[in-house]
């Protein structure tokens, strides 16, 4: 589904990811684990294409097809979509008419609103004056909509409450089973979120390089046990200068 | 900027020759039976909010030039004529003609006195609550004439008045002046809303001159639209709130398309204690020039306003200025503002085409949703065709 290979990404000149390396197969799905400003987020941003994140070198190969060149709505449109940890707000653009705009095949509105706790939400503007719990589930809703083939998720359960983490949780695993073949790449700092939703791969990124790949359980409990520091010692670290593609 | 006219003259934006337009047009009939109007005079009609069909309509003021073609009430308690017949049929109308507009205050305001061609006469009268709104057209159907009106509005005591004035030309028509002279009086405990659009031809210019006297615990809403080219638009319409609890409200939406210059303000006197104003204003340019601006003056104790203008910019050319001014003569008083002018951010663009939306579509979304209209109250009709409107400016902006 998707294929990264050798990826160097700059962001106003300076390089934020380096020779990045990854495989995500059809209906797999992996955890991208990482200290504050590893990288993760450029690497999803880097994937859906946003202004600002410049790729010096190396391929996005999404489906077969090399998307460097390819502008946002371009990727949007061949089934990449993404769940922003930060969203900004879209004043006078109700949440409606942004589902109502954007959504592919089946999806309605009022329901899948009301499964989000969000049915009165979906006549306010756009993200404005929700809260982080409020936001996450805004851009679940649009991801149901959107409906995508690759979903990345950025901190999904990053400000939302216990309560609501099972809800999101619930809708991110609907958004990757809704096709057999639906792939993602999530981003997370605790790991709550995989008692709903299983990565069958983690990696992580420090210093904007990729330093493993392996099964997400064991790199969080190393991380849980030993801080990235033990993580970045750990002897499954790919070595410097291998270009060996992690393959599983 | 300055741009070549039609005539192929430099005038300085902004700046108009009253005399280079023809002060006499041609008569045009009365029309008892509004079928009778042209399609294309119809459609242009429809497209500045006057829907001639008369659906959810309380009565129906037409004038093209200088003649009166239609003028009826239908709905009892609410009077329409023009201001001409008005005056023969009330003495005591001399007391609001040029009260509270001053018939001194410039070029435009002394030859509307000198040389009056009608203008409309609405009134609700005490306790009236008409349940659908006058509408009022104004029309340009003569090339390179001018049209001066001089316009009366009461909502007498505890009335509930809507206006919907359209200001449109014939599709043949270029060049022209409009002078709109229009006083407006809310009095005690009555609403007014009041909503003009405005769908000139490119190289038409408008001086409205404008004011409203609210009264205690009386409510003036005004809503202004101007989304077409207009070759040069000023206007600064004023509300004085006489009267204890009175309230204004005034929402613009400017859209400027290159080669327009828009000068337009909204200014609240609020002179009585717990009066309260609020003025709204969007502009977009899209190559044209707006300058918008607000001004609350504070006489009184516990009153309350807030202004606030917001500019997008879409285009490398044109100009938005946004002159916000809060003057406060007492204390107690409480007078805020905001202003913001930049152009579309670029990651609300990006989020929308992470969506699978194009740019352009992104991008006409965020203007759409920018210039929204719910705020006005507007019948839902007439909300529905404005924002269609908006839409068809976009197409013609991107």
């Amino acid at each position: 589904m998707l294929k990264i290979e050798g990826l160097t990404v700059s962001v106003f000149g300076q390089r934020v990811l380096s020779d990045v390396n990854l495989r995500i197969r059809k209906g797999g799905s992996m955890a991208l684990l990482g200290p504050n400003g590893s990288g993760k987020t450029s690497l999803l941003m880097a994937i859906m294409g946003l202004s600002g994140y410049k790729i010096t070198k190396g391929d996005i190969i999404f489906k077969g097809r090399r998307i460097n060149d390819l502008s946002v709505d371009e990727r949007a449109r061949l089934g990449i979509g993404i769940m922003f940890q930060r969203p900004p707000a879209i004043r006078g653009v109700k949440l409606r008419q942004m589902v109502d705009m954007t959504q592919r095949g089946d999806f309605n509105a009022d329901r899948e609103a009301g499964e989000l706790n969000l049915r009165e939400f979906l006549d306010r503007d756009t993200n404005v004056g929700f809260s982080g719990g409020e936001l996450k589930r805004s851009e679940l809703l649009q991801m149901l909509a959107h409906s995508p083939q690759l979903s990345l998720f950025d901190e999904p359960e990053s400000g939302v409450d216990l309560e609501n983490i099972v809800l999101v949780g619930k809708i991110m695993s609907r958004i990757l089973n809704k096709n057999k073949d639906n792939a993602g790449l999530l981003i997370t700092h605790t790991g709550c979120i995989f008692d709903y939703v299983k990565p069958d791969e983690g990696c992580v990124l420090v210093g904007g390089r990729l330093h493993c790949i392996g099964d997400p359980m064991s790199i969080l409990k190393t991380i849980a046990k030993h801080g990235y520091e033990g993580c970045i010692a750990c002897k499954r670290k790919i070595p410097e200068g291998d270009s060996r593609k992690p393959v599983k | 900027m300055q741009t070549k006219n039609s005539r192929g003259r430099f005038p300085k934006a902004g700046q108009v020759d009253i005399g280079s337009y023809k002060s006499s047009a041609k008569d045009k009939p009365y029309l008892k039976d509004l079928r009778r109007v042209r399609p294309d005079q119809k459609k242009n009609m429809l497209s500045a909010g006057v829907d001639l069909s008369n659906r959810h309509r309380s009565g129906t003021y037409v004038q093209m030039d200088h003649s009166v073609v239609h003028s009826q009430s239908l709905y009892p308690g609410v009077e329409v004529m023009s201001t001409t017949e008005a005056l023969k049929k009330y003495d005591w109308l001399e007391d609001y003609f040029w009260k509270i507009v001053s018939n001194d205050a410039d070029e435009f305001t002394r030859q509307a006195e000198v040389q009056p061609h009608h203008g409309y006469f609405l009134r609700a009268q005490a306790g009236v609550k008409a349940v659908y709104p006058l509408q009022a057209c104004l029309f340009i159907n003569e090339d390179n004439i001018i049209q001066n009106v001089h316009n009366i509005i009461i909502a007498e005591e505890g009335s509930d008045l809507q206006v919907i004035t359209g200001c449109a030309t014939a599709s043949d028509v270029r060049r022209g002046l409009h002078i709109g002279i229009s006083e407006f009086y809310v009095k005690k405990g009555a609403k007014l809303t009041f909503t003009m659009i405005h769908n000139w031809a490119d190289d038409i210019s408008v001086r409205p001159r404008t004011a409203t006297l609210v009264e205690e615990g009386g409510t003036f809403l005004s809503n202004y639209i101007c989304l077409e080219p207009v070759k040069t638009l000023q206007m600064y319409p004023k509300a004085e709130l006489v009267g204890r609890g009175a309230m204004a409200r005034y929402s613009s939406i400017l859209f400027a398309l290159p080669g327009a210059h828009m000068d337009v303000g909204s200014r609240v006197i609020l002179k009585a204690e717990g009066s309260k104003a609020e003025v709204v204003s969007r502009a977009v340019s899209a190559g044209g020039d707006v300058i918008a601006r607000g001004h609350l003056r504070g006489e009184a104790q516990g009153i309350k306003a807030h202004l606030e203008c917001r500019g997008l910019m879409l285009s490398e050319k044109g100009l938005i200025h946004a002159i916000p001014e809060l003057e406060a003569t007492i204390e107690g008083v409480d007078l805020s503002h905001e202003a913001a002018v930049g152009k579309i951010a670029r990651d609300e663009i990006e989020y929308l085409m992470a969506r699978g939306l194009s740019e352009g579509e992104a991008q006409a979304a965020i203007v759409r949703g920018f210039l929204d209209t719910s705020i006005m109250g507007l019948p839902r009709e007439l909300q529905k065709q404005i924002d269609t409107a908006i839409s068809t400016c976009e197409k013609e902006a991107f």
